[in-house]
């Protein structure tokens, strides 16, 4: 039922609104509204009840396990929840003069420079609003300062074909022409393609490592080394940062810039979608482009730098300065983690990875790359049991919901035929691994007495599967009376 | 250890099953001269309470201002079921529902997210968010870019009294694709755009782009400008407050054929101002461009029993499908703040929304009253306004704002952020959360200030 179709002509919810606001009859009449909104009619115990009901059918991480490979679903923790929502924070307007805001202000500064700390790059600007803006910072930001050379030869950007779709899609809003790069047996860049792709047209590289593979570029300072010769810079997608808190750092490894995805490795709550935070980091070479607002500290205040203060940088990038409440968010969780406890989310992210592949490969899963260690997350392939069982991973993950738990993220990295990326990360408990194993061995053997079982998946939930191509051939994005 | 489970048995068990005897082996394929093996330069961890302690310091520093300043950004009621609800684990720790049939509590809210704001904008579609006004503007005018291929060159004709911050934003995120970005002048004494509009040959510009209500909160003719535009060929992108359309015509509605495509800030729906984020973007269109859309879009579908369900739909124009062939680069939308948009209107209702921008319109009129009457403060623009207005000062705006700042206020907006020359004028914005004592006490204080600087530079002058 949707919230329309519980509405009833006329029932109104007096409370929320100002009664009786008198007319505005200043405004001339062609410019006033004369039909109002659809919008329902309903009581407040309607609209809770309505949305309490939807929200239930729901899966999160609040009520079940979410291995969703590149997306770090760990726990959002509720203390940094409820102190990011103190009133004082909620009610601050974003234009307030700095001597009101210095405790945003300060929050903020820590953050750009425990990110600066933990990347291993000077300067650090918060303003991206999620990861693709923090990748378009990034890549701009490239542009930028090649232009500043005078270098316009530079119009491609190399992108490994197991990028995210991100990728390619920000080097071309960024008005560059795209290379892919080959990926080889091993998962790691081809090396030979590489080099044969990069010269004088090379603006640079994007890159994840660990891959989205799922496995560490081992030869990454060797592709620095080529990039950097070229003239090009290397980008670095911190996806999967929560692979290397404290182990090694982006800035070590020859990337010049880089963005954090806040709402995964700093545990800040993905909110069905969003809201997200991508903030941008950058060595001394790129740091005059980093998009501004920026805080600035001078001993005593806290204030904010803008093009007046950073007169190369590529510019803003939305009205106020980025995903504030997310800011604070990051802040917090860093700070009650401390300098031990963001070293072991990398390493109880990676025990648990490597745990879940070591016991799927004895059970009998094929993984993609069997030789190599698991970052913080790996892939196994089901291009066998398609092709034995005829039941596909899209199948399997359809299963795996029927029993209580999240798909892993499928069809990705698209090299991978019939894959599942796998990211249990460190807030799970070694009982709930434990548990997904027996499942999916459970979901095998389904497959092969009663393969329709599976094949016909979900059977538990709100819906069985959608039809996909009435909902792209038949648009209906609106309801309509 | 503060979020993770493990206890020692537990990771004896794991790494013996794994094959190697500490955590560190599992970073061996790390080259070594790239390991660092510890974060020293960081403080240690803080527990909760002392965290707590912490926090609430820091947020007691930056709230207790009454607000007059909008900009952008508005302070209105948020009813108390709106974040309760929101707040609720299931909304706030889903992801980006990919999976449709353990989604369907967010893809039918989305759903019903798209239908009012499409209906609030008098359009046929709206997509399920970007990340803010100012964001959601640049894709579209990229998005006009795509749509409008009968224009011969991309040039984009922009509001002159257009917030600031988006022009700076459009410039940032569309430059790089060679968009030419010119301005359409506003009158200096209404604040307006000039009714005299410029001539342009046919198909010369891709798409004008109006703000209503503008920066300066004045109400705009968006009729004749909108069917101007469409006789050149150009589409009409418009930027609207949302709270503002419950009493203004909407976009849809503007001139003979409507707006083709429109943005804006959704803030005011629900959402707390929170240092300016996470808000979120709207953008709505007619149905013949919606494959040029930027964003998730919902679509209602039946699942294999016939029963209706939801799902992502026309995805072939994203980023995870097309990559470098995509409408756009955006993946994370800000789904939580439209989920608290959505309720923010089921709660209100139509007549809801419209007491809220009718009782805010009558409030800063109040105000206005007040301090115009008040001998030297004069209205700027003499247009009619939603709930911002400009006054001009005999001092420097920054002096009046930093003496109410005192008195626990804040006054407006310096509009020398826009121009030098406008270093006197004050952007005052007043919702419907203020009540006549609060306007009273500004008054006060305002008189008060001005008194202040009037001795003072009398005393100087002596």
């Amino acid at each position: 039922m949707l919230i329309f179709e519980i509405s009833a002509k006329g029932r109104r919810n007096h409370l929320q609104a100002p009664r009786l606001a008198p007319a505005a009859t200043d405004i001339p009449a062609h410019l006033l509204r004369h039909k109002a909104p659809l919008f329902p009619e309903v009581s407040e115990l309607q609209v809770v009840r309505h949305y309490t009901q939807l929200s239930r059918k729901n899966f999160s991480i609040d009520t079940q396990f979410y291995p969703l490979g590149s997306c770090t679903m760990k726990y959002n923790p509720r203390g940094v929840h409820q102190l990011a929502s103190l009133e004082g924070f909620l009610q601050h307007h974003p234009l307030t003069p700095a001597s009101h805001s210095q405790g945003y202000l300060q929050s903020a500064y820590e953050l750009q420079q425990i990110l600066s700390h933990i990347t291993g790059l000077s300067a650090v600007s918060l303003t991206p609003m999620a990861g693709a803006q923090g990748e378009f910072a990034g890549v701009a930001m490239i542009r930028a300062y090649h232009l500043s050379r005078g270098d316009t030869a530079r119009t491609e950007f190399l992108v490994p074909d197991a990028a995210h779709g991100t990728n390619p899609a920000t080097a071309v809003m960024c008005g560059f022409r795209i290379k892919e790069i080959p990926t080889d047996k091993h998962g790691d860049v081809d090396l030979d393609a590489l080099r044969a792709a990069v010269g004088p047209h090379t603006a640079g590289i994007m890159l994840t490592n660990p891959s989205t593979l799922g496995v560490f570029e081992r030869r990454i300072s060797e592709i620095a080394k080529i990039i950097h010769a070229a003239g090009g810079l290397l980008y670095y997608d911190g996806a999967n940062l929560n692979a290397i808190l404290g182990k090694c750092r982006p800035g070590d490894m020859g990337f010049d810039v880089m963005h954090i995805n806040l709402h995964k490795t700093f545990a800040t709550p993905h909110g069905g979608g969003g809201p997200g935070s991508g903030p941008v980091a950058a060595n001394d070479r790129l740091k005059p482009f980093l998009p501004t607002p920026i805080v600035g500290y001078d001993g005593k205040q806290y204030r904010w730098l803008t093009t007046k203060d950073c007169p190369q940088s590529i510019g803003r990038l939305s009205a106020f300065m980025g995903n504030a409440g997310i800011i604070l968010r990051a802040n917090i969780y860093a700070r009650l983690l401390g300098r031990e406890g963001l070293c072991r989310v990398s390493e109880y992210a990676t025990l648990n990875a490597n745990y879940l592949m070591a016991r799927l490969q004895q059970a009998g899963f094929t993984l993609a790359f069997p030789d190599r260690r698991a970052s913080h997350e790996f892939i196994i392939t089901f291009k066998k049991e398609a092709k034995t069982l005829g039941v596909s991973a899209k199948d399997i993950a359809k299963r795996l919901l029927d029993y209580g738990v999240h798909a892993p993220t499928t069809y990705f990295p698209l090299l991978v035929p019939e894959c599942f990326l796998i990211e249990p990360t460190e807030t799970e408990s070694k009982e709930e691994l434990d548990n997904f194993i027996n499942i999916l061995i459970t979901i095998l053997k389904e497959a092969k007495d009663s393969p329709d079982l599976v094949k016909q998946a979900p059977h538990n939930l709100p819906v069985r599967r959608l039809d996909d191509l009435k909902a792209a051939k038949e648009l209906d994005l609106t309801w309509r009376e | 250890m503060p979020f993770i489970p493990h206890t020692e048995d537990d990771v004896k068990t794991m790494l013996k099953t794994i094959g190697v005897k500490s955590t560190d082996d599992l970073f061996d394929e790390i080259p070594s001269n790239l390991r660092i093996n510890d974060l020293n330069a960081l403080d240690v961890g803080l527990n909760e309470m002392a965290m707590g302690r912490d926090m609430k310091d820091r947020a007691a520093r930056d709230g207790g201002l009454a607000c007059f300043l909008g900009a952008g950004a508005y302070e209105h009621h948020i009813p108390a079921a709106v974040w309760q609800i929101t707040g609720r684990g299931e909304f706030l720790t889903a992801y980006t529902p990919y999976q449709a049939e353990a989604s369907q509590g967010t893809l039918q809210l989305l759903y019903e997210y798209q239908t009012m704001m499409a209906h609030l904008m008098g359009l046929e579609v709206s997509n399920a968010s970007l990340y803010d006004g100012a964001s959601a503007l640049a894709e579209a005018v990229l998005m006009a870019v795509r749509t409008n291929t009968a224009a011969k060159e991309s040039r984009i004709l922009i509001a002159g009294n257009l917030h600031p911050h988006y022009r700076q934003t459009i410039e940032a995120l569309v430059r790089p694709q060679g968009i030419l970005l010119e301005t359409l002048p506003y009158n200096d004494k209404t604040g307006c755009l000039e009714t005299q509009l410029p001539k342009i040959e046919n198909g010369d510009i891709v798409a004008v782009v109006i703000a209503q209500p503008n920066f300066f909160g004045g109400i705009e003719e968006v009729d004749a400008i909108t069917d101007w535009a469409h006789q050149h060929q150009a589409l009409v992108i418009a930027v609207v407050n949302p709270i503002a359309m419950a009493l203004l015509k909407e976009p849809g509605a503007w001139g003979q054929r409507g707006a083709d495509i429109v943005c804006g800030e959704g803030q005011p729906l629900g959402i707390p101002l929170a240092s300016g984020g996470p808000y979120f973007g709207f953008l709505c269109t007619k149905m013949d461009y919606v494959r040029q859309m930027p964003g998730r879009l919902i679509g209602r579908t039946v699942d294999q029993d016939g029963k209706p369900g939801f799902s992502l739909t026309l995805q072939a124009r994203e980023q995870h499908i097309r990559r470098a062939k995509a409408t756009s680069n955006i993946c994370t939308n800000q789904g939580l703040a439209v989920t608290a948009a959505t309720i923010y209107m089921s709660l209100l209702g139509a007549s809801g929304l419209s007491d809220v921008a009718k009782a805010s319109h009558a409030n800063s009129k109040t105000l206005c009253a007040a301090l115009t009457a008040i001998p030297g403060i004069r209205l700027r623009f003499n247009s009619p306004y939603f709930h911002e207005f400009v006054i001009e000062c005999p001092c420097t705006a920054d002096v009046l704002i930093q003496a109410l700042l005192k008195k626990n206020i804040l006054a407006g907006l310096d509009l020398s952020v826009l121009s030098p020359e406008l270093d006197h004028c004050l952007l005052i914005c007043v919702t419907e959360t203020k009540t006549a004592d609060d306007i009273n006490a500004y008054v006060n204080a305002f008189l008060h200030a001005l008194q202040n600087i009037t001795s003072i530079s009398t005393t100087v002058e002596d």
